[in-house]
């Protein structure tokens, strides 16, 4: 592969695929139903006791 | 006993390579370090002998496998006390430098202590050697709370301990010596850069290992941080220094890129660091330790994960906003200066969910100074990353790049940001790691905040003013066309600044100094009778029921 091969697929499918996953990453916790398992994970840290 | 033998001999052989290695060296300080190498196997040989249960081996005992119900703290206590030696360490060499800035003869006239030696010793110690043995303590601590689970491959946790230690050292005395590749926070040459990769990789395995054990289904989103500052600091590390030694037993390499290719990879490397290793993962403790100091969960966890992502896909491409104006493409100087910018708001929507864990509990900042540090850290977090998105924007950085205003960010940041943090995580864990009631003073964590705080004031405000007036001085034109000012009448103008900044750098050094002391009384087991940071207000008077009067 070229590098301007390289940039003009950096500049077009990268960009797109890239975005695509961020955006899929972000949405996943805001997705409905999570709410409970988003609690859970940020209450996790109070479940133990502490040198237990 | 054979594997014994095995092990004391595989040091023995170890120390031997590398004093062969100093006996062929080229030059004078890859010799140095090849002894140092080889003190360090056969301290480990030592340690292998003389630790050994002989008893157990002469009746041919099986080793006792660890306690699994057990968390492995022995080298997390070992990270503190090296956070805090490397931290006093650092910051004095930082007050140095300061002064020698302000007064030249300070450098003594000796090679060894000239501020270009001096400045790495600084910049290193204080991040990677008191913010990375931080990094290592609170991960190895934050990951076995949040898996539940005890520390995977306990060997290679106290080779990464000690190997990471010996890495401070050999790239702090080879400073001292010139030995220098001339990259910005990524001085060392690469034989040492070659060990830190070996402990590194180590590092990530025991990291991924306790993971794997995990026995909570869910990876708490602060491992998450660590996880990716392992990983990122890693491929940043192996990338920037890649390099071709001139002689394999000497310390002089050539670094594999040239011209603005090099540039770019530096910085690209440059502010990853500052990234991936003084951003993210000191969020890894934020998100672990306000929520345990608060006694509340963090304020939205989608929040986190949003912040998560946004970091990673968004502060690697950052990097060319160091190069504005020179040889690199305009595009990739305003790429660099687009993607910072869009950095503002991730860095903000973290800062705020930091401190609306506090929603409903705001009076903590009042009673106490571990939160009171804490809230401080964040707003300084909120303060740098703030100022640095606007240092990047290229109409500013036209006036603050070169300048001292660029030192007040960082140490903003850094003294601010990352050294109260690191302040407030130690103040939590000293008593759990040694199970006492609590720390030896609450009170002397309260005087810490406020030196602390002030001298981060003193020193931020004597560089923006040193910086902007440095900026406008050198761009300053007269009638004529010629430059009005000298750049030795810019140095004479900021000798009153650079004063101030000592100042400010000594109270944030006075403030660390009580920090010791009351770790150090707190391991002695010592609590110091005093006033408590808030008194339960009563009012007997006014507390009863109101009974109806008789007229008069």
């Amino acid at each position: 592969m070229t590098y301007d091969a390289m940039r003009h697929f950096a500049d077009s499918w990268g960009l797109l695929g890239m975005t695509i996953l961020f955006l899929a990453f972000v949405a996943w916790p805001f997705r409905k139903g999570a709410r409970r398992r988003n609690e859970e994970a940020a209450n996790m840290i109070f479940k133990e006791d502490e040198h237990g | 006993m054979d594997s014994l033998v095995f092990k004391a001999g595989g040091w023995l052989a170890l120390a031997l390579v590398a004093l062969l290695a100093a006996a062929v060296a080229v030059d004078a300080p890859f010799a140095v370090h090849m002894l140092i190498a080889a003190a360090a196997c056969l301290i480990a040989l030592w340690a292998t002998v003389s630790r050994a249960d002989y008893g157990a081996l002469a009746r041919g005992l099986l080793k006792m496998p660890a306690d699994e119900g057990v968390y492995d703290d022995d080298p997390i206590r070992w990270g503190v006390i090296a956070t805090v030696f490397w931290g006093l360490a650092g910051l004095a060499v930082g007050l140095i430098v300061a002064l020698q800035l302000a007064f030249p003869a300070l450098n003594l006239n000796l090679e060894y202590t000239t501020f270009g030696r001096l400045r790495p010793l600084h910049t290193s110690a204080v991040i990677f050697a008191f913010g990375g043995n931080a990094l290592i303590a609170t991960s190895f601590y934050v990951v076995q709370r949040t898996c539940r689970a005890r520390l995977a491959f306990p060997t290679l946790a106290r080779f990464v301990f000690w190997g990471y230690q010996l890495f401070i050292v050999l790239a702090a005395t080879g400073y001292l010596m010139g030995v220098t590749q001339s990259k910005e926070y990524a001085e060392p040459e690469w034989h040492v850069d070659l060990w830190l990769t070996i402990v590194w990789v180590v590092y990530l395995v025991v990291f991924v290992g306790t993971l794997v054990k995990r026995k909570e289904p869910h990876i708490y989103v602060a491992n998450w941080f660590y996880l990716s500052f392992i990983i990122t600091i890693a491929m940043l590390h192996i990338v920037n220094n890649l390099a071709i030694p001139v002689s394999i037993v000497g310390s002089k390499s050539y670094i594999a890129f040239a011209g603005v290719q090099d540039a770019l990879t530096q910085w690209w490397y440059g502010h990853n660091a500052v990234a991936f290793f003084l951003t993210v993962p000191f969020l890894a403790m934020m998100y672990y330790f306000v929520p345990k100091q608060a006694e509340r969960p963090i304020y939205s966890y989608r929040l986190s994960i949003l912040h998560f992502w946004s970091l990673i896909f968004l502060y690697i491409w950052a990097g060319p906003h160091h190069l504005h104006y020179t040889a690199l493409p305009d595009w990739a100087q305003t790429l660099g200066m687009v993607f910072s910018i869009i950095l503002w708001m991730p860095s903000w929507g973290g800062m705020i969910n930091g401190l609306m864990t506090l929603n409903g509990a705001w009076d903590k900042i009042r009673t106490d100074p571990i939160i009171r540090m804490m809230v401080m850290a964040l707003a300084f977090y909120g303060m740098a990353t703030f100022e640095g998105p606007m240092l990047s924007i290229k109409a500013v950085n036209s006036l603050s790049h070169y300048t001292d205003w660029t030192i007040g960010h960082v140490h903003a940041g850094a003294l601010g940001w990352n050294g109260m943090i690191i302040f407030a995580s130690v103040y939590y864990l000293v008593p759990r790691l040694w199970g006492k009631q609590r720390l030896y003073s609450l009170r002397m964590v309260n005087w810490h905040f406020w030196l602390a705080t002030i001298g981060i004031v003193f020193y931020a405000a004597a560089m923006w003013v040193a910086g902007i007036m440095q900026g406008l001085m050198w761009r300053e034109y007269g009638a004529d066309g010629y430059l009005v000012y000298s750049f030795v009448e810019t140095v004479a103008a900021m000798h009153p600044m650079y004063l101030i900044r000592a100042a400010g750098g000594a109270l944030y050094l006075a403030g660390f100094v009580i920090m010791i002391v009351n770790i150090w009384a707190t391991l002695a087991g010592k609590v110091r009778e005093e006033k408590p940071m808030t008194e339960t207000p009563y009012n007997a008077a006014a507390d009863r029921p109101i009974v109806a009067q008789p007229a008069e």
